[in-house]
């Protein structure tokens, strides 16, 4: 099973980025978790460029239809989504009939420098998400005070956080069970 | 339980470094924070209890947003209200270790009564040639009485934050020569 990582971060040393490497360690036996690095690529969504099929959007819905499930590690800004991120949805949403996230399993997680780990911004992305037809769990996974929540090693620093997102990846690889069956 | 401070007698300054106000609030309905203000004076003559904690020395230092809201109207207003006071004139010390302190505290320029329990060590020779007690309070008050009001619901229901906030203050307590 192949799991594609998004974050919702275009920043260097982005916690979200970090957020999806410690979830590369906390994967279940047999699974990958590849990352998709090409938000910042994206032009802003506009239908008059969705006929062009811009090389980037390409390697966006490429990249989701040749994963299993979709892992989406977002930031906060202003309580809500980061603009990247939604543009990038919205990129993948298209058309709605076939989007390659319909029916794909998502799980989202976040990390944010404050005490509520981005967690109004996982609930709009996951709302996002359902609309696009995405079978998306309803776990949430916050990461407060992400500037002392990693290890020097790069995983999550609290064992039971550490715990915590091995289950909800869990919980990820079963969704993907229960559509491929 | 004898009702006074008997057991320190005359004047009594704070020791800063060996004392703080700490606060601990519960967020998202699981998790705690803590934090602590660690300028504190305080002084205990004849039965009376004053202390001062700096808001400014918050232990939130980063990151810069965090400490801006903590500071901000939404919560302590610093810059109207730098401090935070507490004072006492009812001060119960039990022969068991006990103590129990009611008074007044004072947050964001708002006074309200608060009661505090706790232990205390009587007066005795320390290492360093003073004569030192040691008194640990706690006490629970509703931050929304102090108008720090701050809230969001969560997406999975309930607050963000919790009203109930808990105060734990560390005194080590110094006789005056």
């Amino acid at each position: 099973m192949r799991i594609l990582g998004i974050s919702g971060s275009a920043r260097r040393d982005s916690h979200n980025t970090k957020l999806l490497r410690a979830a590369a360690e906390a994967l279940p036996a047999g699974v990958e978790l590849v990352e998709w690095e090409g938000l910042t690529a994206l032009p802003i969504f506009d239908e008059d460029l969705e006929a062009e099929q811009p090389a980037a959007v390409a390697d966006l819905l490429d990249a989701i239809a040749a994963a299993d499930a979709v892992l989406i590690s977002t930031p906060e800004y202003n309580h809500s989504i980061p603009g990247g991120l939604k543009n990038a949805l919205d990129w993948a949403s298209r058309p709605y009939e076939t989007n390659p996230l319909r029916n794909k399993p998502a799980l989202v997680i976040g990390a944010s420098t404050g005490l509520f780990g981005a967690v109004w911004a996982q609930a709009e992305t996951r709302k996002v998400l359902a609309t696009t037809g995405a079978r998306v769990l309803d776990t949430e996974f916050p990461v407060g005070l992400a500037d002392d929540a990693f290890a020097e090693h790069g995983g999550l620093a609290d064992p039971d956080a550490h715990e915590r997102l091995t289950e909800a990846l869990a919980e990820l690889h079963q969704a993907r069970e229960l559509v491929a069956a | 339980m004898s009702t006074a401070t008997t057991p320190f007698t005359g004047t009594y300054t704070v020791d800063p470094v060996h004392s703080s106000f700490g606060f601990a609030v519960r967020y998202q309905g699981v998790s705690v924070f803590k934090g602590t203000l660690a300028e504190v004076d305080a002084k205990l003559a004849d039965g009376k209890l004053e202390g001062v904690a700096q808001v400014e020395s918050i232990s939130i230092k980063s990151p810069a947003q965090f400490r801006a809201h903590v500071l901000s109207a939404e919560f302590f207003d610093a810059s109207s209200h730098p401090q935070v006071k507490f004072v006492s004139e009812n001060i119960e010390l039990g022969d068991d270790g006990t103590a129990k302190v009611d008074g007044e505290l004072t947050i964001k320029g708002i006074t309200q009564p608060v009661s505090a329990t706790g232990t205390y060590a009587a007066p005795a020779a320390d290492a360093f040639g003073n004569t030192r007690g040691h008194l640990n309070l706690e006490a629970q008050v509703d931050r929304t009485q102090y108008d720090m009001n701050w809230n969001a619901p969560l997406p999975s229901g309930g607050k963000a934050l919790a009203n109930e906030v808990t105060l734990i203050v560390e005194l080590s307590l110094v006789a005056e020569a």
